[in-house]
């Protein structure tokens, strides 16, 4: 029963590090670019959340008012002021820029927050469970972010294949130059994306800051847990994503129940036999 | 000419990093007049084509559209003014269907006569292929998708870059039937083609370049061969 | 026979001949700092000298071959954490172990490269990370060094090193001295060399060294090994001095990575001279504003982004631009040679 448990549990965990990729994976496949600083982002909106929750007195999951078009409009304004300036054939810049930001982000949390751990109270429903099975239990909180998971990875892949708005960016990532000829504007296409992962974001931060608890540090452990389930899962393929971010979930499960130091040792192996036998991930995106 | 100029290029050049490919063009066109840009391989007329469009970079007073300086703007800002170009080599957008690509070129809603319904009723048989890859097109059926995306913004000139290359004989000419009802409405268009003869019979005006200069221009109807050898090949 | 006008390539430039001499000159004055250095300067240079090794060896990587790790802190603490277990448990003198931590790091990077090389761009920066997260999570589970919570070098090995502190910290100094020698001139001579054309042709343009028929692939894995030795061998002097490892410290992406990141691109990247004026500037701003700790970092960050996006060659490569300097000519020109003068300016 505690393997099976710990499997259950696992999966449900995926749905959080889907949350992680989700994000990761967008701005990947509209602009080709990844954004190392990602999971000072998710850390920035688990910030955000508590300040919320800590002035206004809203439940956590009602933070998401103030946080997610908060979160899109820094992403908006990022992009446009920062990031456009650094996309092209060459791989340094972008990667260095958001290396840059990283820092700044992490050092500027550290400054006003300090390095305490922090988590925000969701209330009983931390505590609730459903009893699947003779014991074994189902955390209300974990479940949920599952849901919201899914539900995420179903709009955005509705946007992308069923919206103007995704068309857009498909077209865009395909070839920007003609994009331009039917008079696409790439440097604000490229901002609604960032701002669009950014508000994927925002929801992933929300629930860091209740699932766990957190601090200004945690940030480039969320960018690999979203990067492993992104190459798990294969580029470019959202649904895939999950799967990899249940995969990743249930490793670390499996190990911590071996041993609990290996939780995050074993999560990290299953990614390095992933890109070992499968380097294109379980799931690639066939390309057209 | 008694019809208003439309566009018009003032001593307009064009670079590639060091290379400079384009050398003090002026070249025009008149509303509802057909111009055929010939020239030889690398002479310089898809650059033209992008300068014009504003893919390439250029001063704002060397192109005027509309009477208007729009050198110094981006492409997606001119195409919004009612200019497009169909690109060489087509250039459909892979992850999107038949349908969508042909959607995604009239996204700026500009109104006008062209919609999904009229460039299906033009080119028929893309209406079978509507929801199939763009990608998994004849070569010709591209191109008719190419000319479609780019009719659905409803310009007042169209740029087309070679829309026959690669093609078979055969299906040039069904493409090239399409033309007069492309341009009956009144738009004007540019034809950038390699075949001579046919570059002629279909338009009033012609350029011909050669090594990024003009080295001929004049009325379709009146050009000798003879000249038109001389500036194309320079010899 | 004509007119005696012959072309060569020539590599010198008569700036980077005196910086040669200067450059011996300063050799020796640092051999001889025991002498008129305190402790205080000695541990300062010495981490000056390591922190440009490391600088020097990441640019390697991330300049020339386009190897962008920002996991070297894997190698760094591998070789902190080898030198000890050498030390410890095989009673190997310290010096000893540190080349000793370099071959075993090349060994280890054969097997990471493979796996890693799948991954490009941005994605194999975070694949590094990944491994050095394996690394450091693998060493916290050595109890014999630990655990999570590190250990000492025992006083015993310490002082086996030698019999009075005084020169101990002489034998240390000397250490990372020697150690910056060897990577200069490892990193110099191999640029220099017929490989370092098909390093900087890959550096300048990929697909284009490709068609040339170099084998991108290997020579970025030579790359690789290269750095993963040597890189590990700077750990290991690095935590000599510290004489304390833990996994978090051994392992630090700040401390290994991002600041060596920094100092590189605000030197400039891709340039031999890069990562010295780099350093340079490190240690003057750290000499300023290290008291304010994470503003200082941000301040870093800062000046990293700008520099990248408005002079993305760093200070060196305005210099080089602005005035064609050169101290360490690894790039050839084909020059007019004949009776009248010797050389041609520098481009
Ligand atoms: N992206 C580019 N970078 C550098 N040089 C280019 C580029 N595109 C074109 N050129 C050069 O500019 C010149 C003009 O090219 P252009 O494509 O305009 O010729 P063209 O007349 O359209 O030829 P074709 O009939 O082959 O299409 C050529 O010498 C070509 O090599
Ligand atoms: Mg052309």
């Amino acid at each position: 029963m505690d393997w099976l448990n710990a499997i259950v549990q696992g999966i449900l965990l995926g749905g959080l590090y889907a949350l992680f990729a989700a994000g990761l994976s967008l701005i990947f496949g509209v602009m080709r670019l990844v954004n190392v600083a990602h999971g000072d982002f998710i850390v920035l909106a688990a910030f955000l959340a508590l300040v919320v929750t800590q002035s206004t007195g809203l439940h956590p999951f009602m933070t998401f008012i103030f946080v997610i078009p908060l979160m899109a409009g820094l992403g908006y304004a990022l992009q446009r002021g920062l990031l456009n300036q650094t996309l092209g054939h060459a791989i340094l810049p972008p990667l260095l820029v958001t290396f840059g930001l990283s820092v700044i982000l992490q050092n500027g949390l550290l400054e006003i927050f300090s390095a305490d751990n922090q988590k925000m109270d969701a209330g009983p429903i931390e505590t609730m469970s459903l009893t699947v099975a003779e014991g074994l239990n189902i955390g209300v909180m974990p479940l949920a972010v599952f849901v919201i998971a899914i539900g995420v990875i179903t709009s955005l892949q509705w946007m992308f294949y069923g919206t103007a708005l995704g068309r857009a960016f498909r077209a865009t990532s395909d070839n920007q130059q003609i994009a331009q000829l039917m008079g696409l504007n790439n440097r604000h296409i490229f901002g609604l994306a960032m701002a669009l992962a950014l508000v994927v974001v925002a929801i992933a931060g929300i629930f860091l800051g209740m699932r766990t608890s957190f601090d200004p540090s945690v940030g480039p452990g969320r960018l690999i847990f979203g990067f492993e389930a992104v190459i798990i899962g294969g580029l470019g393929n959202l649904w895939g994503t999950l799967i990899g971010g249940i995969l990743l979930g249930v490793s670390q499960n499996i190990g911590a129940q071996i041993n609990p130091g290996w939780q995050l040792l074993a999560g990290h192996l299953t990614f390095l036999v992933v890109l070992a036998v499968r380097p294109r991930g379980l799931f690639p995106k066939v390309d057209g | 000419m008694p019809e208003p100029v439309l566009l018009q290029t003032h001593d307009l050049v064009a670079r590639y990093g060091d290379f400079q490919a384009l050398f003090g063009i002026d070249f025009s066109v008149s509303a509802g007049e057909v111009v055929a840009v010939i020239g030889a391989n690398g002479a310089g007329k898809s650059t033209l084509m992008k300068a014009i469009i504003g893919l390439l970079p250029s001063p704002a007073g060397s192109v005027l559209y509309h009477a208007k300086p729009i050198g110094d703007l981006a492409a997606h800002e001119i195409t919004h003014l009612g200019m497009t170009l169909v690109p060489e080599g087509r250039q459909l957008f892979p992850s999107l269907s038949v349908e969508e690509n042909l959607v995604i070129g009239g996204q700026m809603n500009r109104p006008g006569p062209w919609s999904v319904a009229a460039v299906y009723d033009l080119f028929p048989v893309l209406k079978q292929r509507r929801h199939q890859p763009s990608t998994s097109l004849s070569g010709g059926q591209q191109q008719m998708v190419a000319i479609g995306r780019a009719l659905m913004s409803n310009p007042d000139l169209i740029l087309f870059d070679e829309v026959s290359l690669g093609l078979a004989p055969i299906i040039i000419n069904d493409i090239y039937a399409a033309l007069p009802r492309i341009i009956e409405q009144g738009m004007s268009a540019v034809i950038v083609e390699q075949d001579i003869s046919r570059a002629l019979a279909v338009s009033d005006r012609a350029y011909c370049l050669q090594e990024g200069r003009i080295s001929l221009e004049g009325p379709s109807g009146c050009l000798t061969r003879a000249a038109v050898n001389h500036a194309y090949f320079g010899v | 026979m004509t007119e005696a006008t012959t072309y060569r390539v020539i590599q010198s430039t008569p700036s980077s001949q005196m910086a040669a001499l200067a450059a011996l000159a300063l050799l020796v004055i640092l051999v001889a700092a025991p002498w008129w250095a305190g402790r205080g300067d000695m541990r300062l240079l010495s981490e000056i000298f390591l922190y440009l090794s490391l600088a020097v060896l990441w640019n390697l990587l991330a300049g020339y071959a386009g190897l962008v790790s920002v996991g070297q802190q894997a190698f760094v603490g591998f070789g902190g954490y080898g030198l000890f277990a050498l030390a410890m448990f095989l009673g190997l003198h310290p010096l000893l172990a540190v080349p000793l931590v370099g071959v075993a790091a090349a060994l280890i990077a054969i097997p990471i490269a493979f796996l890693i090389f799948r991954l490009s761009g941005a994605y194999f920066a975070i694949g590094t990370w990944v491994i050095a997260e394996v690394f450091r999570l693998s060493f916290a589970q050595v109890s014999s060094l630990g655990g999570g919570s590190g250990t000492s070098l025992p006083i015993a090995i310490v002082k086996s090193m030698a019999g009075s502190r005084a020169l101990r910290d002489s034998i240390s100094y000397w250490a990372a001295l020697a150690m910056i020698v060897l990577v200069l001139a490892v990193v110099y001579l191999w640029l220099r060399s017929r490989h370092g054309i098909s390093l900087t042709a890959i550096r300048d343009n990929e697909l284009a060294a490709r068609s040339l028929g170099i084998d991108v692939w290997w020579t970025k894995f030579w790359v690789y090994l290269v750095a993963a030795a040597l890189t590990a061998s700077v750990g290991a002097l690095l935590f000599l001095q510290k004489l304390r490892i833990s996994p978090d410290a051994a392992f630090n992406v700040n401390d290994w990575t991002a600041y060596v990141i920094f100092i590189v691109v605000i030197g400039g990247i891709g340039t031999m001279e890069g990562p010295l004026i780099g350093t340079l500037v490190f240690f003057l701003l750290r000499g300023f504003f290290a008291d304010l700790g994470t503003v200082y970092l941000m301040v870093l960050g800062a000046v990293a982004i700008v520099v990248i996006l408005k002079a993305p060659r760093g200070i060196w490569g305005y210099i080089h631009d602005r005035y064609g300097l050169t101290l360490f000519p690894v790039s050839r020109r084909v020059v007019k040679f004949d009776s009248s003068h010797k050389n041609e300016n520098p481009s």
